[in-house]
């Protein structure tokens, strides 16, 4: 029989400290949607969509009011469009994009991902058509997201794709000028990208995957926040032993809906991604967290031990929680999201080159940042160069969400609202990295047997 | 696969009240369980300060209704006399307590 004690403590988690599942996610394969005729894909993939995901949102709010629990999102990723669209006779894939956004709301979705393309080696013809339809199809949809995987561990670094998505990344935020460059919030560049990410912006459904498969991504940032708060003055092992047990008890409620989704939707269960993902709501913060273990101010000296610390914990509580723990599965730091991020930053204790330290022992990248709108394509692609370089060299993902804000300069702010939040203009090098983005080719893959 | 995670089987939940102490809570709720034919196993309540805590675990085996219309009763009755009373399935904590 369960204690009063224990029936309190996951009480407590969800009324005071802001447990949720962040998202139920639904993976959909589409490709069997491939046709010549761009338009009969498009019905295509709007058909399968509505058809597979049609409960999935009533599902999940039925889980979240008999567990009691919230469910804050429900979403679909899909099999990155590039494939799905190689063998259309068409120039423009936005006409997937329009079929997929379509769909979303029908089926009653906020974020779809998945107009996506892995070029870590190399394009397709698919593959550039798809990258060079980014901009409009952010533009001109609500809920689509894209991500391009453009370096990994095996292959290097696609340094052509790279400088093509410094000139993708500009074009989409002048496109969505008027709301400060939105666009970009759903665009992910990434390096390792994993397959069943249940995450935006970065989700699509994997080619290794089934014909469809739920995933969840667990939070709860507030709960663990509280926890370290517990133990001020212990020492590390009982900091890091802390973290775990939280972490443990966060990812059981996650293998929980997950579990109990698939089963009411008749699909299998995937993965629980235990990443802690802020929101910009007060205490639901994991610069919070490092505040809470000893630093004055996120992004001070001893941040990236902290946040080592931190995302280890974390992973290790997650993996004997659930047998199945996969996506990005660790701390995110989206400086637009985290209200303890956002307060670093405008007190001047935070920079971007502590943030790209910081990404080295933490998923996933530079994440949610805003930058002046002046910022070039060469300086964005060579952002985007050295958070792959740090994922490449370190086998693991590394991601860049960056946002250069129209017509604004650093001190300024981009104003989202809603769980994509505000972000404050940060401050680039202003020396140039021209010459080194437009060599062009591919950075070889790094030997891994020398390892220092 | 559990079978307590599927949707048909009608299984135990905790209900928890939290609020302000009050003459008739407990009455309020059992009135409720038992006009719905739900059957109570165990009550514990404490008062921490001022507020009263109060967990009952029961049994919805023989119920009639859902689990998420029993709550709604519960939620409106806690509306009416002013404290917070939810009902959430069991497995909601004994996946976090248990293995």
């Amino acid at each position: 029989m369960l204690t009063m004690q224990e029936i309190m403590e996951t009480i407590n988690m969800v009324q005071e400290e802001k447990l949720d599942i962040r998202t139920i996610t639904m993976g959909i394969s589409l490709r069997d949607c491939c046709d010549p005729d761009p338009k009969k894909a498009g019905q295509k993939i709007y058909d399968k969509i509505t058809r597979l995901a049609e409960n999935l949102v009533p599902v999940g709010e039925d889980i979240a009011r008999e567990f009691g629990i919230p469910i804050v999102n429900k979403r679909i990723s899909v099999t990155p469009i590039s494939l799905v669209g190689d063998c259309a006779h068409t120039e423009d894939y936005v006409v997937f994009a329009k079929a997929m956004d379509r769909a979303a709301e029908e089926v009653g979705v906020n974020f779809i991902g998945g107009f996506s393309a892995l070029v870590h080696k190399g394009m397709t013809g698919g593959d550039t058509k798809l990258i060079q339809s980014i901009p409009r199809a952010l533009a001109e949809t609500e809920r689509v997201c894209a991500s391009v995987n453009v370096a990994t561990t095996k292959a290097g670094i696609n340094m052509d794709a790279v400088y093509l998505m410094g000139k993708v990344i500009r074009e989409t935020a002048e496109k969505t000028r008027e709301r400060d460059g939105l666009g970009c919030a759903k665009l992910v560049t990434f390096a390792n990208v994993p397959e069943d990410n249940p995450f935006m912006a970065g989700a699509f459904h994997g080619v290794g995957e089934p014909e469809s498969v739920i995933n969840v991504g667990v939070s709860g940032p507030g709960v663990v926040s509280r926890a370290v708060s517990r133990v001020k003055e212990s020492d590390f092992g009982t900091l890091a032993e802390t973290i775990k047990k939280t972490a443990f008890k966060i990812t059981r409620m996650g293998e929980l809906v997950g579990r109990s989704a698939a089963s009411r939707l008749g699909l299998p269960f995937g993965i629980v991604d235990i990443s802690l993902a802020p929101t910009p709501a007060v205490g639901d913060s994991v610069a919070e967290i490092l505040e809470s273990m000893g630093l004055e101010r996120c992004g001070t000296h001893g941040t990236t031990a902290a946040l080592a610390l931190l995302n280890d914990a974390v992973k290790k509580g997650g993996a004997m929680a659930s047998s199945y723990v996969g996506g990005l599965s660790g701390a995110f730091i989206p400086v637009s999201e985290d209200a303890g991020m956002i307060r670093a930053v405008e007190e001047g204790a935070l920079d971007l080159n502590k943030l790209e330290a910081m990404t080295c022992v933490c998923s996933v990248g530079l994440d949610m940042i805003a930058v002046p709108g002046d910022t070039s394509a060469e300086t964005l692609a060579a952002i985007i160069a050295d958070e792959a370089a740090i994922g490449v060299i370190n086998q693991k993902t590394t991601a860049v969400r960056i946002i250069p804000a129209p017509g604004k300069e650093v001190g300024e702010r981009v104003e989202y609202g809603g769980l994509l939040g505000s972000a404050p203009v940060m401050q680039v090098h202003r020396f140039s990295s021209a010459d080194f983005v437009r060599r062009g080719g591919r950075i070889p893959a790094p030997v891994h047997s020398l390892s220092n | 696969m559990p079978k307590s995670l599927t949707k048909e089987k009608k299984n135990r939940v905790i209900v928890t009240v939290l609020g302000p102490d009050k003459v008739g809570i407990i009455a309020g709720v059992a009135q409720i369980l038992s006009n719905n034919k739900v059957n109570i196993l165990d009550i514990s309540q404490t008062i921490l300060q001022e507020f009263l805590a109060m967990v009952l675990i029961a049994d919805m085996e023989a119920s009639e209704i859902d689990l998420l219309t029993l709550k709604q009763e519960l939620n409106t009755l806690g509306q009416e006399i002013g404290v917070r009373i939810d009902a959430q399935h069991e497995d909601a904590f004994s996946y976090m307590h248990r293995i």
